[in-house]
């Protein structure tokens, strides 16, 4: 029984970290599968999540935070894509400069408006998106094995954790099932075709990262304003670069992705647990170990040594018509 | 390469063609792009019906030409009139909406979908796929019935051979309408058969009025499919021809603007001792499928010997593993003494030390770095030599004045060693590589297309110094997907298909009719079998 | 980074297009300053004079200036093969557990003249050792470098956190760090230099080890364009078919130009650990990894560019410290939003002023 609790607390914590990961990875996969490389989900994520703590803290409202998140990031996305599409620019050092720029700017930004050294103040409960009781779960809490299942691993999230994990079949079907998906993957592997077909491949690769700026907002929202209440410097930590290796563990496809967020939020969720402990016949695990593991899968990964990561094929090529 | 069905003067009703508008016509259509004016107050007039052809070299202004009509490229000036109607082409979009189609000379296909999802993108009937993936799957089957056009339409394009990914292109027109189809260059990847049977679908399209445009360099093509030509020279139409009326001569003559020297001067060959050897080569490409198979052949001082076939029958391949750059699958290469194969490899570098020398096919892709100094492209492959080097940093003067020379002799303009090789015509850049690779005293040297893309001056030069080097009792391998070249050059022609040596002809008793006749000759067999 | 097609002349191309890209950057930068109410005249005046206008912080400004040209160099290097390399972070992180290993082994028993070559090559050698992996990766397995490297970045914070909380914690402090080398294995600093000499000058963490970086800018720019390897590494970098004709294996090419690239990162380990920390500590690289992307995008690649572009980002990051202090609005946070403009605009939009200047000269010249 007491290890029953542990894993339902440890897979409950995996749903929480597991859920902006997603979100932003989904962000990178519209992109991507677009031709669009996209190591910016870092930067776009900390705007999001520093817009949305300035905001939600001003206006004392979590959605006003989300939404001024969702418009941040997608201005960035915006740019990216002025730099990438309209300009051909390189794309991963488009990706570098967004990233930069956010965590210079969040931080010049909030001290100049919060005096708190780069920090946003705290925020109250009223301007965070806090956990949702399901119906009912008060009454089966107490109910062994199923109750606890549905009051901590279903129940109890804030909405944005359902959101994400509604993103996934929502991202498959429209990916898959879609006109604009059809355009999507095929202007990722050969955009001269798409260009032929009479499809502009510019407004379909902006469109494209239309979408990643709101994923990539609602992430960065998610950290400030959900997970936290507030923004600290350099908050998202990696995340956005974590993300961006479940998209490729998760090979550009939507619910393998998910399952890769939930392995890389499960190992971070297990880090936490393990942080100390003495595991019979091991000794102590080093935490770091566990927590530089997404890393070392994902590179263990690109290797070919767990099957093989193949990447959109027109990835990373700016469209030029030629003659 | 012969096509049965040939009937050039078409079948429909003269009278009736007269009376209604032309299906598309152009008029003083220019563009520029820079400097360089790509079309020229072209005016065209294409009956509804028919199969137009449009002849000239590369780089003429035919592939311009058809971007404007396909709404790439926004012509300058001019008009483009579809049925009688005045017509703005912006995007390929109003293209199709104009009834125009595009077979494009590579495909412009997305290999890891269907069939069905590869002619629905862009022309999907709704925001979702269900509805229309029916509704294009039922219209495959009809056009396929119609036109002779089967093809699976579950089948993943990648998986498809050239021929059928053809079939897919040309589906994917017919699906959006099309009553204009053009073709640029379709027959450059196919086999003769597929040529045939190519030619036939388009036949069958002109007899339910479909109007036809084939773009091609060769003459033949244009004498056995056309109703009527347009010959191109230098971004401008300098003649229009009915097909009946012209011969491949004239055509030939105009495309270049005089008379052409096909038949390159030169003495009869004195073969002397093997210099190369190939023995039961096999050759895989990099994607693993077996592109040569089983050859076997010498090469001898002092002889030309020229590979004929139609591009893409492992003629590449073939040159690659000979230099070095793709592995041996079986079978030896024997040379200088060292004999190479799968067990023993030997990398180009090596190769060359054993007295190889090699003018790739595509100079862009291998011959040159575009981004160097003519100087420093002119010592690719030869630059770890000690000539060039001195103990740790290279020798820069040595680098140069050998540049100088070989500039001098081979008349490479401009002389500015420092120029990028990037801006280099591309008569010039192939004297760069043919200088570097001849003037280094090989003992055997291999040349792929050496005229590709040369404008005429230098193909004359080219195949002179092609000749001296073998009067000066080199062994020559000479790989060419033209014809003419390949018998005015060669002195031994082999024939090959579909990887395997299928015939060998000595060049004074060759004719195109009989290299025809080998180049399609595997693919027979194997049909038969 | 392809160029679109369109002629400019030479002099356009080289020096009107780069200035209008960093003009962009300090106006956008102009603009901020502005937004947060503060003038961006005052600002320059006190980052120039921060930066340049006293002994001390001028000496800082080469300091910091000694790091950027050994990051700038460490991409410029892999860029020139066509590879990206942002693991320039985690190479120097790296490389300075090399320098510091070393000394922490063998300070107690070998003099300065021995310690201390022996540190260099140690941490030229660990940072190559961490860019090996990527570099074989891409070259054999064909895994993208700049999603490796990225990755490890992340592997080279993890392992040193794990070690300096683990195993070369010195037990008396606090903080996360090694115990001090002993004194054989510091670098001489400049102004002790000059103070032998007879010159006197302030005291700043400006130590011999920017010599070093000067003479790996010569050494650089010999070997990219006056040796064969060199020849072969731009060969591999702009046409990787032509370089397999020529005979050069692209595949030990990028293995052995990332390493050299990871050598270079790794250098910052011997400005900053035997030149000034004088200990393994947490964090030491402080984003002079990433500071190189801009520096060699600025610079284009070429050490002179790179030295003048280490020495505008050494001046930021020095003036930048003065700025903090001098106006309370402000803190060193403003020079990473600047470094991020400058790889905006002279990376990324590299070529947006490029039409228009087209437009521009061809309509002069018609």
């Amino acid at each position: 029984m007491d290890f029953y609790v542990i894993a339902v607390l440890t897979l409950d914590a995996t749903v929480r970290v597991s859920a902006p990961l997603i979100l932003a990875a989904l962000a990178g996969l519209f992109s991507e599968r677009s031709g669009v490389v996209d190591i910016s989900l870092e930067g776009k994520m900390l705007a999001g999540a520093f817009t949305a703590a300035c905001v939600a803290y001003l206006a004392n409202s979590a959605w006003m935070g989300l939404a001024a998140a969702i418009v941040v990031s997608w201005s960035l996305a915006m740019l990216h894509g002025f730099a990438c599409i309209t300009h051909r620019g390189n794309q991963v050092v488009s990706g570098v400069a967004i990233n930069i720029l956010v965590a210079g700017l969040s931080i010049v930004l909030g001290l100049v408006w919060f005096h708190q050294g780069g920090q946003t103040p705290n925020l109250p409960n009223t301007a965070r998106f806090t956990e949702i009781v399901l119906p009912g779960a008060e009454a089966v809490k107490n109910v062994p094995v199923l109750g606890e299942l549905y009051y901590e691993l279903i129940g109890g999230h804030n909405i944005l954790v359902y959101i994400a994990f509604a993103a996934v079949p929502v991202v498959w079907w429209i990916v898959y099932r879609s006109r604009f998906g059809l355009r999507l993957r095929a202007v990722g592997e050969n955009p001269k075709a798409v260009d032929t077909a009479g499809i502009s491949v510019a407004w379909l690769r902006y469109r494209a990262l239309m979408l990643n700026g709101v994923l990539c907002g609602m992430a960065g929202a998610y950290i400030s304003t959900a997970q936290n209440a507030q923004f600290v410097r350099d908050m998202t930590a990696g995340q956005g670069y974590m993300a961006l290796a479940a998209l490729i563990f998760g090979k550009w496809r939507p619910v393998p992705v998910m399952f890769a967020c939930l392995l890389f939020g499960f190992l971070d969720a297990v880090a936490v647990r393990l942080q100390g402990v003495e595991v019979p016949g091991i000794g102590v695990v080093p935490v770091q170990l566990i927590e530089s593991l997404p890393y070392i899968l994902t590179v263990v990964l690109l290797a070919g040594f767990i099957g093989k990561a193949i990447a959109p094929k027109a990835i990373g090529e700016p469209y030029t018509k030629e003659r | 390469m012969t096509v049965h069905t040939s009937q050039p003067a078409g079948s429909k009703d003269p009278a009736s063609a007269a009376s209604s508008p032309p299906a598309l016509e152009l008029i003083n259509i220019s563009k520029r792009f820079g400097a360089v004016q790509a079309n020229k107050n072209i005016s065209l007039s294409v009956p509804a019906g028919t199969i137009q052809g449009i002849v000239g070299e590369n780089g003429a202004g035919k592939s311009t030409l058809m971007s404007i009509i396909y709404g790439f490229y926004e012509a300058d000036e001019g008009q483009v009139k579809v049925d009688g109607k005045v017509c703005t082409i912006r995007s390929s979009q109003d293209a199709i909406r104009a009834g125009i189609g595009m077979v494009h000379q590579h495909f412009m296909l997305v290999d890891n979908f269907s069939v069905i999802e590869n002619v629905m993108l862009g022309a999907e009937g709704g925001a979702l796929l269900r509805q229309g993936r029916e509704h294009v799957r039922n219209e495959l089957l009809r056009l396929g019935r119609e036109y002779n056009l089967e093809v699976d339409p579950d089948a993943i394009v990648g998986e498809l051979s050239v021929g059928l990914q053809q079939r897919v292109e040309i589906l994917k027109a017919l699906y959006r309408g099309a009553r204009i189809l053009i073709l640029d260059e379709p027959t450059g990847v196919l086999t003769p058969q597929e040529t045939d049977e190519l030619f036939r679908i388009l036949f069958s399209l002109r007899e339910q009025g479909v109007t036809v445009i084939l773009i091609t360099h060769k003459l033949r093509e244009i004498i056995d499919a056309t109703t009527q030509v347009a010959v191109m020279r230098a971004g401008e139409v300098v003649a229009h021809r009915l097909t009946a009326q012209t011969s491949k001569e004239e055509l030939a003559e105009l495309m270049v603007g005089r008379k052409v020297l096909l038949q390159v001067n030169k003495a009869d060959a004195q073969a002397g001792q093997v210099l190369m050897e190939v023995s039961h080569l096999c050759v895989n490409d990099a994607q693993g499928v077996r592109r040569v198979k089983d050859v076997s052949f010498q090469l001898r001082a002092g002889e030309v010997v020229g590979i004929a076939g139609v591009s893409g029958n492992g003629q590449s391949e073939l040159l690659e593993a000979m230099s070095g750059i793709l592995p041996v699958g079986s079978g030896t290469i024997t040379l200088g003494g060292a004999s190479i194969s799968a067990e023993s490899p030997k990398d180009p570098a090596q190769l060359r030390e054993l007295g190889l020398a090699h003018v790739p096919e595509d100079r862009h892709r291998m011959g040159v770095v575009t981004a160097f100094s003519a100087k420093e492209s002119a010592i690719l492959g030869h630059h770890h030599y000690p000539e060039f080097n001195g103990k740790v940093l290279m020798n820069q003067e040595a680098i140069l004045s050998s540049y100088k020379e070989k500039a001098e002799t081979y008349d490479i303009r401009p002389r500015d060693p420092h120029l990028k090789s990037a801006n280099f015509s591309g008569g010039n850049q192939q004297k760069i590589v043919l200088a570097r690779e001849m003037e280094h005293d090989p003992a055997v040297l291999l040349i792929g297309q050496p005229t590709r893309g040369v404008d005429i001056g230098a193909i004359e030069f080219i195949h002179q110094r092609i000749i001296a080097m073998r009067d000066a009792g080199k062994a020559i391998l000479l790989v060419s997907v033209e014809l003419e070249e390949i018998m005015s050059v060669s002195d031994r022609i082999l024939v090959m298909c579909d990887g395997q040596i299928t015939g060998e002809v000595n060049a004074s008793e060759a004719n195109e009719r009989t290299l025809g006749l080998l180049m399609a000759n595997a693919q027979q067999e194997e049909v038969s079998a | 980074m392809s160029q679109p097609a369109g002629a400019l002349p030479g002099w356009a191309n080289k020096a009107l297009l780069p200035a209008l890209n960093i003009i962009s950057a300090f106006l956008v930068t102009g603009i901020v300053f502005l937004m947060i109410g503060e003038s961006p005249i005052e600002a320059a005046k006190i980052m120039l004079y921060g930066a340049f206008g006293y002994q001390e912080g001028f000496g800082y400004t080469l300091y910091y200036t000694t790091n950027f040209i050994f990051t700038g160099l460490a991409v410029a290097v892999a860029f020139h093969a066509g590879l990206f390399n942002i693991g320039g972070e985690g190479q120097a992180y790296i490389g300075g557990l090399g320098a510091g290993l070393a000394c922490l082994a063998l300070d107690a028993y070998l003099p300065a003249w021995i310690l201390i070559p022996l540190a260099v090559v140690a941490s030229a050698l660990f940072g190559a050792a961490w860019a090996f992996l990527p570099g074989y990766l891409q070259a054999r397995r064909g895994s993208h470098v700049v999603i490796t490297t990225i990755m490890f970045n992340f592997l080279a914070s993890s392992l040193m956190v794990y070690l300096l909380s683990h195993v070369l914690k010195d037990p008396g402090q606090m903080s996360s760090s090694s115990r001090e080398f002993a004194e054989v294995a510091w670098l001489p600093f400049i102004h002790n230099m000059l103070a032998g000499m007879g010159i006197s000058f302030d005291e700043s963490p400006l130590n011999v080890s920017f010599f070093l970086a000067l003479v790996c800018c010569v050494l650089v720019w010999l070997l990219i364009w006056r040796t064969r390897w060199g020849y072969e590494l731009r060969t591999v970098g702009s046409n990787s078919t032509a370089a397999v004709y020529a005979g050069i294996k692209p595949a030990k090419v990028i293995i052995w130009v990332m390493c050299l690239s990871g050598a270079l990162a790794g250098l910052v380990g011997v400005n900053e650990i035997l030149g000034v920390q004088h200990r393994l500590l947490l964090d030491f690289s402080a984003g002079y990894g990433f500071v190189g992307i801009a520096v060699a995008l600025m610079g284009r690649n070429h050490p002179v560019g790179i030295v003048l572009a280490s020495l505008l980002f050494g001046a930021l990051y020095q003036g930048g410290a003065e700025l903090a202090f001098d106006m309370p609005n402000i803190t060193r946070d403003m020079v990473v939003m600047i470094q991020g403009l400058i790889i905006l605009f002279c990376g990324a939009l590299e070529f947006m002023y490029r039409p228009l200047l087209v437009r521009l000269l061809s309509s002069k010249a018609a």
